[in-house]
C-alpha cells in the first residue's frame, strides 16, 4: 500500500492574525506556523493503515508552499513516521483551491498512490476542496469527513460523518482519495528516534507546474462586528460584580 | 441564467438548500436571467413537489435508480451533465457536507472554478465579489471571479429564505439521465444516528459551552458547577470532544447540534466558523475568552476579556450565594 498524506503549514491557533501593509495577506513576520489539525489526524490514519499493512507500504508526507513555513511540517512529518516527503514549491499563499489540486495531480501522478489522506480542510483558507478535487483529477474514488477507516483487500470502508449526529458508512475501491475529520484518532508524538532518523529520509523537492487560476482575493480584511458588543474588562472581582449585574437585571436568568 | 440545485434531507429540502433558492431568486433579479431549480436523485419526487412554490423560470428533476441513494461518483456526474448541457452562469447550493463531498469533483470534472462558503455577496454592478471567512474566522476576504461560470456555496443564514418569493415554475422538466453501472465505483450505505445519551440541546434556554480555552479536563467540574448554578446545560466546542474531554452529543456546530437557546454562555471558545454556525441563532450570546481578536466576540453580546478560570469560580459563587 502506497499512501500519501496532504499536509499543509498554517498560522497556530495561538497566532495573532493581521492584514500586511499590502492589505490582499497577512504578516507572516509574526505568526507561527504549524502543521494544520486535520492533517495530523489523516497522518495518524496513514500511519496506523500501514503499520496493519504488508510489508513494503509506504507513507509520504506531501507538502506545497513556501519553503520556510512548510519544511517544519515535513520534518514533523517524516518524524513521526513517514518514510520520505515531497515537498511543492510554491511561493504564492492566494493560489485557488483547482490550482492546487492541479499542481498536486501533475506531481504526484507518477506515483501512482492506492491512497491519498487529506484533513477536512485547512485553517487558513478552509475551503475544504484539495482532497477531493485532486481524487477527480487523478480519477481516484473519494469520500470526504471520514471518521473511521478500514481497509478490506482491494476495498477500503469509510465511516462519514453527517450533519447534525448522522452518519454513513461508503465503501471505495483503490485508488481513493480521502478527507479525514478531527478526532478520528490520536496523532502520535514524534520519538527522539524518529527526530534523529528523520534528517536521514528522501525528501524531494518539486517546482509548481505554472497554472492560470479562475478565483482571486480582492482583498483581506476584519470582519465587521454587526452586533453592538459590551466590552466587559477589569480584575476578576470587577468582571463577576458585572457579570452578576446582567444575568440577574438584563438577561434575568438568575 | 442561474442554477439552484436542492438537497434532500431525510424526505425535505434540506435547509441550506432554501436559502440557497433565496440567493438564486436574489442573483436572478440581480443578472435579469433565468433562475432554474434543479432536484437531484435521493427522493427526487417530495423535492419537487415542494419546489412547485418557488417562483422560478424552471423547475427540473434529475432522476435515476442508481442516485436513489446518495454517491459522490453518481451525483457529480449528472450534475456536470446538467451544467454542460444548460451551460448556468452560477450554480448556487448550500455549504452543506453533501455539497463539500460532491461538488468539488464537479469543478474539477468541468475545470469550473468553486467558491465554498461565501458567507455575502456584493453584486458589484455585474462583477460580484463573494465575501468568506479565513484564519478560523479572524479574516475575512472577498474573491473575485475569472470565468464564464463558477460554483457558489452559501455558508447558513447567508440568505434567509423568509425571502423566498412564493409562485410557480415558468415549466417542469425531466432531464434526461445518463448514468450506467460503472459510473458509480463506489457503494453507500443508508445513513444512520448513533444513540444519544437523551440530551437535547436544541430545546435548552441556557446553555454553558465549553472550549479549550478550559485547558484542561480537570477543569471540567468547575465548568459544570457553573452550568448548575445557572441551571444551564453544558456543550462544548469540537476540539474538546476531539480530546475526549466531553462525549460528541454536548457538540455544538456543523457536525454537532444547533442552538437558539436565551443565552448562550461561552468560556474559552474560540468561535471557529464550524462551531459558529452552531449556535449564531443565539437569542444573546455572552463570551468569556482572554484572546482579545477571539472571533466569538463578533457576535457576542457581551465579550469579558479574562481569565475563564478564575472568573468562573468566583461567578458561581456569587450565583449560589444570590439564592
Amino acid at each position: 500500500m502506497k499512501i500519501a498524506v496532504l499536509t499543509k503549514a498554517i498560522p497556530s491557533y495561538e497566532s495573532s492574525i493581521r492584514v500586511d501593509s499590502s492589505g490582499s495577506w497577512i504578516d507572516e513576520s509574526i505568526v507561527n506556523y504549524v502543521v494544520n489539525e486535520s492533517d495530523s489526524y489523516a497522518l495518524e490514519e496513514a500511519l496506523q493503515i500501514k503499520e496493519s499493512s504488508s510489508e513494503g507500504s509506504e507513507v509520504v508526507v506531501v507538502s506545497l508552499g513556501s519553503e520556510v513555513n512548510t519544511s517544519k511540517v515535513i520534518k514533523d512529518g517524516l518524524a513521526k513516521g513517514a518514510d520520505r516527503g515531497i515537498f511543492i514549491k510554491n511561493e504564492s499563499s492566494t493560489t485557488d483551491p483547482l490550482t492546487v489540486a492541479k499542481i498536486f495531480a501533475d506531481n504526484l501522478k507518477s506515483e501512482n498512490f492506492d491512497l491519498i489522506l487529506s484533513g477536512l480542510q485547512s485553517d487558513d483558507m478552509g475551503s475544504g476542496q484539495t482532497g477531493v478535487l485532486i481524487g477527480e483529477l487523478l480519477e481516484m474514488s473519494t469520500a470526504t469527513l471520514a471518521i473511521e477507516t478500514k481497509v478490506e483487500g482491494d476495498k477500503i470502508k469509510v465511516k462519514r460523518e453527517l450533519e447534525s449526529g448522522w452518519f454513513q458508512w461508503v465503501t471505495l475501491p483503490f485508488p481513493a482519495s480521502i478527507s479525514i475529520q478531527s478526532g478520528i484518532n490520536e496523532p502520535r508524538y514524534p520519538s527522539l528516534k524518529g527526530i534523529m532518523g528523520a534528517k536521514r529520509k528522501e525528501l524531494n523537492t518539486l517546482e509548481s507546474s505554472s497554472e492560470s487560476q479562475k478565483q482571486s482575493f480582492v482583498n483581506l480584511y476584519v470582519p465587521k462586528n454587526e452586533k453592538v458588543t459590551e466590552k466587559i474588562e477589569g480584575d476578576a472581582d470587577t468582571i463577576v460584580a458585572k457579570l452578576m449585574d446582567i444575568l440577574k437585571n438584563k438577561l434575568k436568568v438568575i | 441564467m442561474v442554477l439552484v440545485v436542492l438537497e434532500n434531507q431525510r424526505g425535505k429540502i434540506h435547509p441550506f438548500s432554501l436559502e440557497a433558492v433565496a440567493a438564486g431568486q436574489k442573483f436572478a433579479n440581480e443578472f435579469n436571467c433565468d433562475l432554474y431549480i434543479l432536484c437531484l436523485g435521493e427522493k427526487v419526487d417530495e423535492l419537487k413537489s415542494q419546489a412547485k412554490n418557488f417562483k422560478a423560470s424552471k423547475l427540473i428533476s434529475a432522476k435515476n435508480d442508481l442516485i436513489d441513494m446518495y454517491s459522490a461518483d453518481g451525483y457529480s456526474k449528472v450534475l456536470s451533465d446538467v451544467i454542460s448541457e444548460l451551460s448556468p452562469k452560477y450554480v448556487l447550493v448550500g455549504h452543506s457536507y453533501m455539497v463539500r463531498d460532491f461538488l468539488p469533483r464537479v469543478s474539477a470534472k468541468l475545470s469550473i472554478p468553486f467558491v465554498s462558503d461565501i458567507i455575502s455577496v456584493d453584486f458589484n454592478s455585474g462583477n460580484p465579489h463573494f465575501s468568506k471567512q479565513v484564519f478560523n474566522a479572524k479574516l475575512a476576504t472577498s474573491i473575485e471571479i475569472s470565468s464564464d461560470q463558477a460554483l457558489l456555496s452559501f455558508q447558513s443564514a447567508a440568505f434567509s429564505s423568509d425571502d423566498i418569493e412564493g409562485g410557480a415554475p415558468g415549466s417542469v422538466e425531466e432531464f434526461n439521465v445518463q448514468l450506467s453501472d460503472s459510473d458509480i465505483k463506489s457503494n453507500s450505505e443508508p445513513e444512520f444516528q448513533e444513540s444519544s445519551s437523551g440530551v437535547d440541546l436544541t430545546t435548552a434556554e441556557l446553555i454553558l459551552s465549553v472550549g479549550r480555552g478550559i485547558e484542561s479536563e480537570d477543569n471540567l467540574p468547575m465548568m459544570q458547577s457553573l452550568a448548575d448554578a445557572l441551571g444551564a446545560e453544558v456543550a462544548s466546542s469540537r476540539p474538546v470532544v476531539d480530546m475526549g474531554w466531553l462525549p460528541p452529543y454536548r457538540q455544538v456546530g456543523s457536525s454537532g447540534q444547533v442552538v437558539s437557546p436565551k443565552l448562550y454562555f461561552s468560556c474559552g471558545v474560540s468561535g471557529a466558523i464550524q462551531h459558529v454556525v452552531g449556535m449564531k441563532g443565539s437569542k444573546n450570546v455572552l463570551a468569556i475568552n482572554k484572546d482579545e481578536d477571539a472571533p466569538i466576540f463578533e457576535i457576542a453580546d457581551y465579550a469579558v476579556i479574562g481569565d475563564v478560570l478564575e472568573i468562573v469560580p468566583k461567578l458561581t459563587e456569587e450565583i449560589n450565594n444570590s439564592k
